[in-house]
């Protein structure tokens, strides 16, 4: 009943051997041990256990692991440093980090290979706001969390809205997380951490530089 | 929340996964987005022996547009689908399809196939009149010959196209039999001079809805009202279709006493009341709605587009 499946989780290559009926979003708790993904009503309905496949933003929680496999996936531990300004990549001549955050996760996470270049030992808040990526940024700058239980779900959906479309209207901000619900924040600070990401990543973004899509 | 053991099924090929649905007949269910069955097997709602995956089957992950309408293959994504924008009341219907992340996964047959009384896309096939291709693998007849029994995979494949009215059954219950695949849906393309629009009332952004009417009308060269139909949702076991072309009576759209056509409406729904809305809510909802629907469908037309 078993399979081996191999799945390129924040750009590192996993390997591992699942039932048929494990969903994505406990292969990646469980399995993976990454917690970063939140399990809410576990039927679709509250988005906390959105990642990105491939770079589009599903629910984990309605996706068997067996499904995905081969596929590479984005979970917000793997947003700070597919956004983050990377200094090494900057020098490097590599795309901009602008451009990488608009690059999907498909060509992004491989290219990264291992994930040695994931700023791991960071301390310190200045430190952990330089590694966080400008949606993670922007949502921390506009308090827009408060549990921070919805947060993970709205991370990976704002990152890839923002890809799509660069910069929202209000009433696309709210299409696009009409999906997530959280129980604290009345939303008025999500729509705003939503278009200050836009503005941050308009401010990395070199000019010129045009929409994925 | 989790979903009970079955064995899973991975085929790469259309064959192969007719092979597969052959062999496990009614003890297995077809796993395309997922996005419906898989909370029905998260609550234990639904527990099959077998899934027969088809999310690696590259050959149904297709949407073709032609002269006579869109065929959207098995695999499509609502997402995919939405941005092929290969027709109009289908881009328009697969907006209100739950949210933006949901349809990243969600299979518009797969939505056919589920049947959900208040779903949008099985109006879409109705008000359309389009149809469903179904299809299984016949293995050759034991013995005949003389010779043993033919492997799977040695047979052919039948296909039978099921109209939108026979498709239905009831609520979520559609003409698919047990080792049967709906490989594809046919939506014709509108008339010439059509518009078509769609109105729904929802509790809240991307829920089913409480009702919602689908319109498409068509206007002759004297832009008079030539033909009109609504599917209306949310009012009934399967989508409802209703004629209204004669009410509109080739007349232009100025001219149509519509709170006449929406009581006609009315009078073919069978709403019922439950937690979120009494019948009589959704009565009166389907009657506003179809007014709504036709006039928008109308002005859709008079655009041109």
């Amino acid at each position: 009943m078993e399979r081996e499946i191999t799945l390129v989780v924040n750009g590192t290559v996993r390997r591992v051997r699942v039932p048929g009926r494990r969903l994505l979003s406990d292969c990646l708790r469980q399995d993976l041990g990454l917690t970063g993904t939140h399990v809410g009503c576990e039927h679709g309905v509250c988005g906390c256990c959105t990642v990105l496949l491939d770079g589009e933003p599903v629910r984990s929680c309605l996706t068997f692991a067996v499904s995905v496999d081969e596929c590479e996936i984005t979970t917000v531990e793997g947003l700070a440093r597919e956004g983050a300004p990377s200094p090494d990549l900057r020098s490097e001549g590599a795309p901009s980090p602008g451009l990488r955050s608009a690059g999907s996760a498909a060509t992004g996470a491989t290219r990264e290979g291992d994930g040695s270049q994931r700023p791991s030992r960071l301390h310190g808040v200045e430190a952990m706001s330089a590694a966080m990526s400008p949606v993670q940024r922007a949502f921390a700058e506009c308090h827009g969390l408060q549990c921070g239980f919805c947060t993970p779900g709205f991370l990976c959906t704002v990152t890839a809205l923002l890809r799509q479309n660069p910069a929202p209207t209000d009433e696309e901000v709210l299409e696009g997380i009409s999906g997530n619900l959280c129980r604290c924040t009345g939303y008025q600070n999500i729509v705003k951490a939503v278009h200050r990401a836009a503005e941050l990543l308009a401010e990395e973004a070199p000019a010129g530089q045009g929409e994925r899509r | 929340m989790k979903p009970p053991p079955f064995e899973h099924h991975a085929p790469r090929e259309l064959g192969e996964a007719l092979d597969v649905l052959a062999r496990v007949g009614a003890r297995g269910k077809v796993l395309a987005g997922g996005q419906s069955l898989i909370p029905m097997l998260n609550m234990r709602l639904a527990a099959p022996e077998h899934l027969v995956d088809i999310n690696r089957v590259a050959s149904l992950a297709t949407v073709e547009a032609g002269p006579l309408g869109v065929t959207v293959g098995a695999m499509a994504r609502h997402t995919q689908v939405e941005r092929a924008r290969a027709h109009p009341l289908l881009t328009r219907a697969l907006r209100l399809v739950a949210h933006p992340v949901i349809r990243n996964r969600g299979t518009v047959v797969g939505s056919l196939a589920h049947a959900d009384p208040a779903a949008e896309l099985p109006a879409v096939l109705a008000v359309l009149g389009g149809s469903v291709r179904l299809a299984r693998a016949v293995r050759a007849t034991p013995g005949a010959g003389g010779g043993a029994v033919p492997a799977a995979g040695e047979g052919g494949v039948a296909v039978r196209d099921v109209g939108a009215a026979e498709f239905f059954v009831g609520p979520m219950e559609s003409a698919v039999e047990p080792g049967e695949l709906a490989v594809s849906a046919f939506f014709p393309a509108l008339p010439e001079r059509s518009g078509s629009a769609f109105c729904e009332v929802a509790r809240r952004h991307g829920d089913y809805a409480l009702a919602g009417v689908c319109a498409v009308a068509t206007l002759d060269e004297d832009f008079h009202l030539a033909a009109a139909r609504v599917a209306c949702i949310g009012v009934g076991p399967v989508p409802l279709v209703v004629d209204v072309s004669e009410l509109c009576g080739n007349r232009p759209s100025s001219g149509v006493a519509w709170a006449e056509v929406a009581r006609a409406v009315q009078d073919r729904t069978e709403p019922e009341g439950d937690i979120h809305a009494s019948a009589a809510y959704r009565l009166h909802l389907v009657g506003v709605l179809a007014e709504r629907a036709l006039k928008e469908a109308v002005a859709d037309a008079m655009t041109g587009r």
